[in-house]
């Protein structure tokens, strides 16, 4: 794997259940990595469901061959965050990738070797839902690098956390680290009224948290324009710094950045 | 189909006529099999699900290309409104969500066991006229993981399929997890000698689950699996308080209306986003009794008489008793 040996630190985004934020919570935390000054690579293992490229409005977007392997996608004019996702390869972005398991294993493994990451400070892996074939790839090829950790998303409800249970133990059996649980969906506050309903209910993260003894990292609200910031190309801590989620992925970064003691290179 | 698990980079396919013949070949496990052209002939599974399924009038699939749209919610809604309807109407949900079912915590089941029998495994009862399987009743607990690659998912799918004793079922609706891969891809192929009614589409109304779910109709074109239409969930959310409706998932392209427009398919219904019924989902109640004066029972209501229209009425008794609406 010479081809992530440039790579300093590796950070999986899993959540046992689908729809709960995985790529949301991957595109943020990548921006508001790059933007505290790290190089970043965003790779979407989401085979039958790649989410990434629409969500950082990059799709229609080609990957180009070079002498070293795959030039990732840059998200930026300074190429301080690449990404790399099947939504690139594909000819039109209705096309079904009806792949069973060793073909999804084949491309999962060519993401990891041949795509020129370059010298970048963490690769973030965003994930399907589930404990199978991608995950299990991705977890027997990082076997021998510096993986950090793993980031749990979950939703507060029990369908939610019940997966992510799962996904604990499949961290667990497979020695991967875990970072913390991010509670995501946590609360709609009304635009008119202000008022707060707990629609998909709360403190679900937390408490699963508590229960298996991994860190809280945080309650993200349910903010349609989060969303918006991702299209913008930006993190919401640029866009919204006051907001409740610009404070989460403040501390998220600072945690990260400090667990894996990286100072930040400032951009040149 | 496609090759096995532990197959060569440049197998040439187990269905393909110079399977295990051809230099990629040497050394595969699985290349005097091939050779031997045992390969290609249909698989023995397909014929034990048509069996099984024969006293099954009416096999729907839900699927979705998207995680969390609803789709767990939605099965359980549909099978408990159709039982509803008529209590000598006997209906099945099968959860062929190996890695995440919900099944058993959305119906109110969790830590039930299924039995073995001379006749296959009992499905879980529900209620007398509702019975489930899922793959959450042979797990020891909710924390335990099914850390499975694709062809022992296949074989856990067969088995559900072939090997549940349902009795006689006017519906079995088969909940699905997000994708479109190896548990797709099975329930493809052994329903395909069953006459499977076709496939419900579950989606919310925001561009990025729109994008993943166009991609599952496209698999269902491919597959050749008839699309009975599309549901849109979580469309919009009422304030409790003010009554405002917000868009949570705002329709940036204009939802599923009109995707369903751009692909030629039905919309079989918009259910509104009610915080009681992902509670009492949650909780394992059922939502439709629990709250009848949510806007989602009388949404659910009308997709349920939509859906029943549009069904195929080829086999004889299908669709009488359709008019007794209880609730």
């Amino acid at each position: 794997m010479s081809m992530l040996s440039g790579v300093k630190h590796i950070i999986l985004v899993l959540s046992g259940k689908g729809g709960v934020g995985k790529s949301t919570v991957s595109t943020q935390l990548a921006l508001a990595m790059k933007e505290a000054g790290f190089k970043v690579g965003l790779l979407d293992v989401d085979l039958c469901g790649p989410s990434v490229p629409y969500l950082l409005q990059l799709e229609g977007k080609d990957v180009h061959q070079c002498p070293e392997g795959w030039v990732p996608v840059y998200a930026d004019p300074d190429q301080r965050l690449a990404v790399m996702s099947i939504g690139f390869l594909l000819k039109d972005r209705d096309d079904s990738v009806v792949w069973r398991g060793p073909k999804k294993n084949a491309i999962i493994k060519q993401f990891l070797s041949d795509v020129y990451w370059q010298d970048i400070d963490f690769l973030i892996i965003d994930t399907p839902p589930g404990t199978s074939d991608e995950h299990i790839t991705v977890m027997e090829n990082l076997k021998d690098l510096p993986c950090d950790g793993a980031l749990l998303v979950t939703t507060s409800q029990a369908v939610s956390v019940e997966d992510c249970m799962k996904e604990l133990s499949f961290c667990k059996k497979a020695n991967i680290p875990v970072l913390g649980v991010l509670e995501n969906l946590s609360g709609f506050v009304c635009p008119v009224c202000s008022e707060c309903t707990n629609i998909f209910s709360s403190g679900g993260g937390k408490s699963l948290a508590d229960l298996t003894n991994v860190p809280f990292l945080g309650r993200l609200p349910i903010d349609p324009s989060l969303g918006e910031c991702g299209e913008k190309g930006k993190s919401c801590i640029s866009v919204n710094p006051n907001s409740p989620a610009a404070k989460v992925f403040q501390d998220l970064v600072q945690t990260i950045s400090e667990k894996s003691k990286v100072s930040s290179v400032p951009a040149q | 189909m496609e090759p096995p698990s532990d197959a060569p980079e440049h197998c040439p396919g187990t269905q393909s006529e110079s399977a295990g013949k051809v230099s990629a070949c040497q050394g595969c496990p699985n290349q005097s099999i091939c050779s031997s052209g045992a390969t290609r002939a249909p698989d023995p599974g397909v014929h034990l699900v048509r069996n099984r399924l024969s006293s099954v009038k009416h096999k729907i699939l839900v699927l979705s290309g998207k995680g969390g749209v609803g789709k767990s919610t939605f099965t359980s809604l549909l099978a408990r409104a159709l039982a509803a309807q008529d209590t000598e109407r006997n209906v099945g949900v099968l959860d062929i969500d190996v890695c995440g079912p919900s099944q058993p915590r959305v119906m109110g089941v969790v830590g039930e066991q299924v039995h073995m029998s001379g006749s296959g495994w009992s499905p879980v009862y529900v209620d007398e006229n509702i019975a489930v399987m899922s793959i959450g009743f042979l797990l020891k607990g909710p924390e335990e993981a099914v850390i499975w690659r694709g062809p022992k998912k296949n074989q856990m799918i067969r088995q559900f399929l072939s090997d549940v004793d349902w009795g006689e079922l006017e519906y079995l609706i088969i909940d699905t997890p997000p994708g479109t891969s190896d548990e797709h891809l099975a329930a493809a192929t052994y329903l395909q000698g069953v006459n499977l009614d076709g496939a419900i589409v579950v989606t919310t109304p925001q561009e990025v689950a729109l994008l993943d779910v166009r991609k599952e109709i496209d698999f269902c074109r491919k597959m050749k699996i008839p699309i009975l239409g599309v549901v849109e969930n979580m469309t919009a959310f009422v304030c409790p308080k003010c009554h405002t409706p917000s868009n949570i998932f705002p329709p940036n392209t204009g939802g599923a209306a009109k995707m369903a427009e751009e692909k030629s398919i039905r919309l079989l219904g918009r259910l509104p986003l009610d915080p009681r019924v992902a509670r009492s989902c949650d909780e394992g109640l059922n939502p439709l009794t629990e709250f009848p004066d949510s806007p989602v029972v009388g949404a659910m209501e009308a997709v349920v008489r939509d859906l029943i229209a549009s069904l195929p009425s080829s086999d004889a008794g299908a669709g009488d008793g359709d008019s007794m609406d209880t609730s």
